[in-house]
């Protein structure tokens, strides 16, 4: 069930500062860069490709709304390792949460 | 204490602590340390798919919930606005908790006894190895004369956690008279969404432009000024409503004559059609529990590493319920979650946890239906103040654009995926 049972107990492939810091992607991207749409899906998204586009968000060169942002505030390291997180992170389809209608209970 | 059966089966070895809590009995009856969360919104949702994710078979992970539903307070404004419904923000849990092979609990948390380790809940009780606090926000209408009973506070809703609430207000608002005047009220920061106020106030006025373009909107805001967003707000105020939004600063509320309609500040009273109060908030209940608000009483302190408690040992607490100079944002939940479900599995297994972390926010506002903008900042842990402080680069959108909507509604299809599958 568990397919990306990556268990702690294994040898862990990524820093847990990398690990920790591209799950914070995921709020646009989606679980592990596998976006559900809309914005680019970096999962398995080569790594030198992937830093190209951060350093010219950071330089202006691609211009963006959010990126620069987000590029800036990251370390030269930081975007290495999360472009080497990225590339290796295999590719599925990104779900929407299945929608139900709300329960006239529900009231806080 | 009564302890639901099934429940009680559910949780099988949960007996072992119940029965006797020698460490013996515990260790032979629970092989994988146990991890409850309590509150499943942003932050609760994301810590319990991470703890799964990363943690795999080490760890069993118990989520208590009261509500059988999730419904999302990011875009919730728009169903006042009329371009979503209620219906658009709402999902069940089951992928979730069917993908990540999480032990669900549909109740709420009662008592928490933090030195033998165990929580009581409506219907049963169990232990735990560690407990995380992912419990939101809970409003103080202490301060708030008028506003005791339910009632009134159907009459005058804060429509501050998306539902019902959201709903009624939306009601009110179809049902006021044309030239009707809306009163929305802002409590003193911090508190939940920071522009989120300021973007109701867009979506309310979005929705009179087209159907009673003679109603006014009074915006009583307890801060000095705009507290997010500012100059972007006035401006789309005055270009996309004009004369409709009326804001006064430095304007707390203080009384509510809900019979009268009326809301009374230090300086003046003022007669609405429809009210809004949003009260001031504190750390939700589950945390009040176990004192662990020891920040004015409000909100909780914590170590930013670990998310573990200042004041309670061995008590996680994330989300909106955190004190931290942060905005109270369901991005920063789930950042805030992660990072704490990295640190418990690191404890778990001896591991080293992340000595730095590193985390982003984005947090858009609509100005219309199709109108949005940001705010993004990159956080990073500060070592020697021992908080998350805003990076370089950080920022605001120079002004609202179509294709930041489409961002914004990427960013909430994305966490929605990201927290609910
Ligand atoms: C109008 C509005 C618009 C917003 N827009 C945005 C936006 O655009 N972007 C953004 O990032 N953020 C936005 N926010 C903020 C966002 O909703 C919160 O920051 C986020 O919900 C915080 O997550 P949380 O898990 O801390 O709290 P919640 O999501 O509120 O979850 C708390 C959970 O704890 C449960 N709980 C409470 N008491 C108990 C108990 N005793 N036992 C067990 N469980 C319990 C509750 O049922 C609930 O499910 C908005 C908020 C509002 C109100």
């Amino acid at each position: 069930m568990c397919i990306s049972g990556s268990a702690f107990a294994q040898t862990p492939q990524y820093s847990p500062h990398i690990q920790v810091l591209a799950a914070s992607c995921a709020a646009c991207h989606g679980t592990d860069g596998n976006s559900v749409g809309g914005t680019p899906v970096l999962a398995g998204l080569d790594s030198l490709h992937f830093i190209r586009q951060m350093k010219a968000f950071r330089s202006g060169e691609r211009p963006a709304t959010v990126m620069q942002r987000h590029a800036k505030g990251l370390t030269e390291d930081e975007i290495v390792g999360l472009a080497a997180f990225f590339a290796t992170q295999p590719r599925v389809a990104g779900k929407l949460p299945p929608s139900v209608k709300l329960e006239p209970s529900h009231d806080h | 204490m009564t302890i639901d059966r099934r429940n009680f089966l559910k949780l099988g070895s949960a007996a072992a602590l119940l029965t006797g809590c020698s460490p013996l009995l515990r260790a032979a009856g629970r092989p994988k340390p146990r991890v409850v969360v309590v509150g499943g919104g942003y932050a609760g949702a994301a810590a319990a798919k991470y703890l799964k994710l990363w943690g795999g078979n080490t760890v069993d992970v118990v989520v208590v919930e009261p509500s059988s539903q999730f419904v999302s307070c990011p875009l919730s404004n728009l169903v006042l606005g009329g371009s979503k419904t209620i219906d658009d923000l709402t999902f069940s849990y089951a992928a979730l908790k069917k993908n990540h092979d999480l032990q669900w609990v549909r109740d709420s948390v009662v008592a928490i006894d933090p030195e033998r380790k165990k929580l009581v809940l409506g219907r049963s009780d169990f232990g735990y190895d560690k407990l995380i606090l992912a419990p939101g926000v809970d409003f103080i209408y202490d301060a708030l004369p008028g506003l005791e009973s339910d009632a009134a506070r159907k009459q005058v809703p804060h429509a501050w956690k998306a539902g019902e609430q959201t709903v009624n207000l939306r009601r009110q608002l179809e049902s006021m008279p044309d030239d009707g005047v809306f009163v929305m009220s802002i409590p003193k920061a911090p508190y939940r969404c920071p522009p989120g106020p300021y973007e109701r106030a867009c979506q309310v006025a979005f929705y009179f432009k087209q159907h009673k373009p003679k109603a006014r909107i009074i915006v009583l805001d307890a801060n000095p000024e705009i507290v997010s967003k500012k100059g972007l707000f006035t401006k789309a105020w005055a270009d996309l409503y004009p004369g409709m939004i009326d804001y006064r600063p430095n304007s707390a509320v203080i009384e509510v004559d809900v019979a009268g309609q009326t809301v009374m500040t230090e300086f003046e009273s003022i007669k609405g059609d429809v009210l809004n109060v949003i009260p001031p908030q504190r750390a939700g209940i589950p945390a009040q529990l176990v004192q662990a608000n020891n920040i004015d009483k409000r909100w909780c302190e914590v170590d930013f590493l670990t998310y573990e408690s200042m004041v309670v040992p061995h008590v996680h607490i994330i989300g909106d319920a955190v004190s931290a100079a942060l905005p109270k944002s369901a991005h920063m939940a789930t950042s805030q979650a992660r990072v704490c479900a990295n640190a418990v599995l690191a404890a778990l297994t001896e591991q080293p946890i992340d000595a730095s972390p590193v985390f982003a926010n984005t947090c858009y506002s609509y100005v219309s239906d199709h109108m949005a903008m940001h705010v993004a900042n990159v956080y990073r842990y500060n070592q020697a103040k021992k908080i998350m402080l805003s990076a370089e680069g950080g920022g605001v959108s120079d002004a609202p654009s179509e294709l930041e909507a489409d961002y914004a509604r990427y960013w909430a299809q994305n966490i929605w995926s990201d927290v609910l599958t």
